[in-house]
């Protein structure tokens, strides 16, 4: 097992991490400190040396990010993205609950760093403890004049606050964020223009996953080379698996980037419960193709996962064994997404349904002749033609498992029955 | 006022105003543990939106609840990693064997009622539900009959 020094979940596992005299005891706000010296271009530049990349899914490299929010506007936004809601992914959850100190750190960098005066927090409404915790720990950050008004004496000013989502994945996506923290239906805007250009209120936007910017105060103590240090080619620094499914050990474990799926699920999770074999595995969430097996020794690193036809994600691994049928789990992974399609466009709204009611049929031993070359040709007719990337998301789990199944598939077809289960 | 200006939206829409609606939404909701339909006309008034933007914004969002819920509301997670440990079907059909009612539906005393939920992210915990805003996880078939009959009591 490789011996790595956890940093973004080190204040999680405190008793009492989620409060400030916690944080502060354990060497918080030191990055604040350095950053608030520091000229923001410079850290710009440190946080494009550090090599790190979005942890939200798309793995944009965060300081070409910020090189992209305009020198000249008036008014500036940061817009921090908690509404964690893959399928398979609850490390922000963690963060969000038990450190969101690291968080308002990352945040106050990275808004002095692009020239933002307030900062709002969407965090997702299920995560009610979150919430409440959210706001006292804003309260306290204010109190100990991290926020507000001449920050530490350095001139700068930040305001920040929470705001609590209501139940929808699409919200995850930025641009339906910002319509949700605008207190409409998070219906995604069409890209360009991007945030960075006309975000929140119209105004130039920062928009980051809770994870990434919880890398920032770390990547200011530490050096970009630190950072850079860690992990592989294209994929730096430290990352927050979570890993369930069945495993003796479900639960989040913070690794570099780049270490293998193996380790992951046997070492870090414990193997796979009751002495079953592995049969396939989601290396990134609801939402990236899934694996084989034979493919675990993948390095879970941007490039490498790409390079097998599958993707990082959230790095949230679901782990099925022998037992799993694959068309079930493909009709239930399609089913969220059907239920989660914002209904603003046709290939979503009207393909997930069609999708999710053609894996149903197959399930239950309904299927029919052509099938299978239907749902083929359903996700042809869904991938590249929507208006966000929810398309060629909710597409993955019918198209991966049959590239990787496909026998199960056409067993089913052809029997009525599963060869998995029998039922 | 004539019959043309009342069927027009709000001439002047304050961006910012409006991004209170899902805090006043839920603020609303907490008075009668769902949106009644005097709810959504007070919050219309109040942000300067129409009854049809104040609907159509709740109706988008899962955790908005257009009609009676039940006091304790039960959620049951049916993501791919609670149905990988034995969840979700097979609690959904238990809870509603005991409760007697449906996914969707309150029992007759108003006491409960029971949802079927997409991915809570406490995969680490499957199987998990929430009951109104408290999860629980790593729940048995035992415990769940132990949390209902101390909500029935309680």
């Amino acid at each position: 097992m490789s011996t790595f020094e956890p940093v973004l979940t080190r204040n999680t596992r405190r008793p009492d991490s989620e409060k400030i005299a916690t944080y502060l005891a354990n060497g918080g706000y030191q990055a604040t400190r350095m950053a608030l010296k520091m000229q923001p271009d410079e850290i710009i530049e440190m946080v494009k040396r550090s090599g790190l990349r979005g942890r939200g899914g798309a793995g944009f490299p965060a300081g070409v990010k910020w090189g992209f929010m305009p020198k000249d506007a008036p008014q500036k936004i940061v817009a921090v993205n908690t509404d964690e809601g893959e399928p398979g992914t609850f490390k922000d959850r963690e963060i969000v609950e038990r450190d969101p100190h690291s968080v308002i750190e990352g945040v106050i960098i990275a808004a002095y760093a692009v020239g933002a005066n307030r900062a709002y927090v969407y965090i997702r409404g299920e995560f009610f403890l979150g919430v409440k915790r959210w706001i006292k720990a804003i309260a306290d950050a204010y109190e100990h004049g991290f926020l507000g008004k001449d920050i530490l004496g350095s001139g700068f000013n930040l305001d920040m606050s929470v705001h609590r989502g209501a139940g929808a994945y699409i919200c995850g996506e930025e641009t339906a964020m910002l319509e949700s923290l605008e207190g409409k239906p998070g219906n995604p805007r069409l890209k360009p223009p991007y945030p960075a250009q006309t975000g929140l209120f119209g105004l130039p936007t920062l928009v980051h996953n809770i994870e990434t910017l919880a890398c920032i105060p770390h990547i200011i103590e530490r050096g970009a080379e630190w950072f850079a240090g860690i992990g592989t080619a294209e994929s730096k620094g430290p990352k927050i698996f979570s890993v369930s499914g069945h495993v003796n050990r479900p639960g989040n474990y913070e690794l570099p980037l780049g270490v293998s799926l193996r380790e992951i699920i046997y070492e870090h999770a414990g193997g796979i419960r009751n002495g079953r074999a592995l049969k396939a595995v989601i290396p990134g969430g609801a939402s990236t193709p899934m694996l084989p097996a034979d493919q675990i020794d993948v390095p879970m690193a941007f490039e490498t996962l790409k390079a097998i036809g599958s993707e990082l994600g959230t790095g949230a691994v679901i782990v099925m064994d022998e037992s799993t049928c694959m068309v079930q789990a493909a009709r239930r992974l399609t089913k969220f997404f059907a239920h989660e399609s914002c209904g603003q466009c046709t290939p979503c709204r009207l393909g997930s349904t069609r999708l999710y009611e053609i894996l149903d049929r197959i399930e239950r031993g309904q299927g029919k002749k052509g099938d299978l070359e239907l749902l083929l040709e359903t996700v042809q007719g869904i991938d590249g033609t929507t208006f966000c990337p929810m398309g060629a998301a909710l597409v993955n789990p019918a198209r991966s498992a049959i590239r990787h199944f496909r026998d199960e598939f056409e067993s089913h077809l052809a029997n009525k029955r599963c060869p998995v289960n029998g039922r | 006022m004539n019959i043309a200006e009342r069927s027009l939206p709000p001439a002047i829409e304050d961006p910012r105003e409006r991004a209170m609606l899902l805090a006043a939404l839920y603020l609303a909701q907490e008075q009668n543990g769902w949106l009644t339909p005097e709810a959504i006309r007070r919050v219309a008034r109040r942000l300067k939106l129409s009854e049809g933007q104040v609907r159509s914004t709740a109706s988008f969002y899962t955790m908005f609840r257009l009609e009676p819920r039940g006091r304790y509301h039960i959620q049951v997670c049916e993501g791919l990693s609670c149905y990988l440990v034995d969840g979700a079907e097979t609690i959904i059909e238990h809870v509603a064997r005991k409760l007697k009612i449906r996914p969707g539906e309150t029992t007759p005393d108003g006491r409960f009622s029971l949802e079927i939920v997409q991915c809570l992210a406490a995969c680490d915990m499957a199987p998990a539900l929430k009951v109104n805003d408290e999860l629980y996880g790593n729940m048995s078939l035992a415990e769940i009959d132990a949390l209902i009959e101390r909500l029935a009591q309680s």
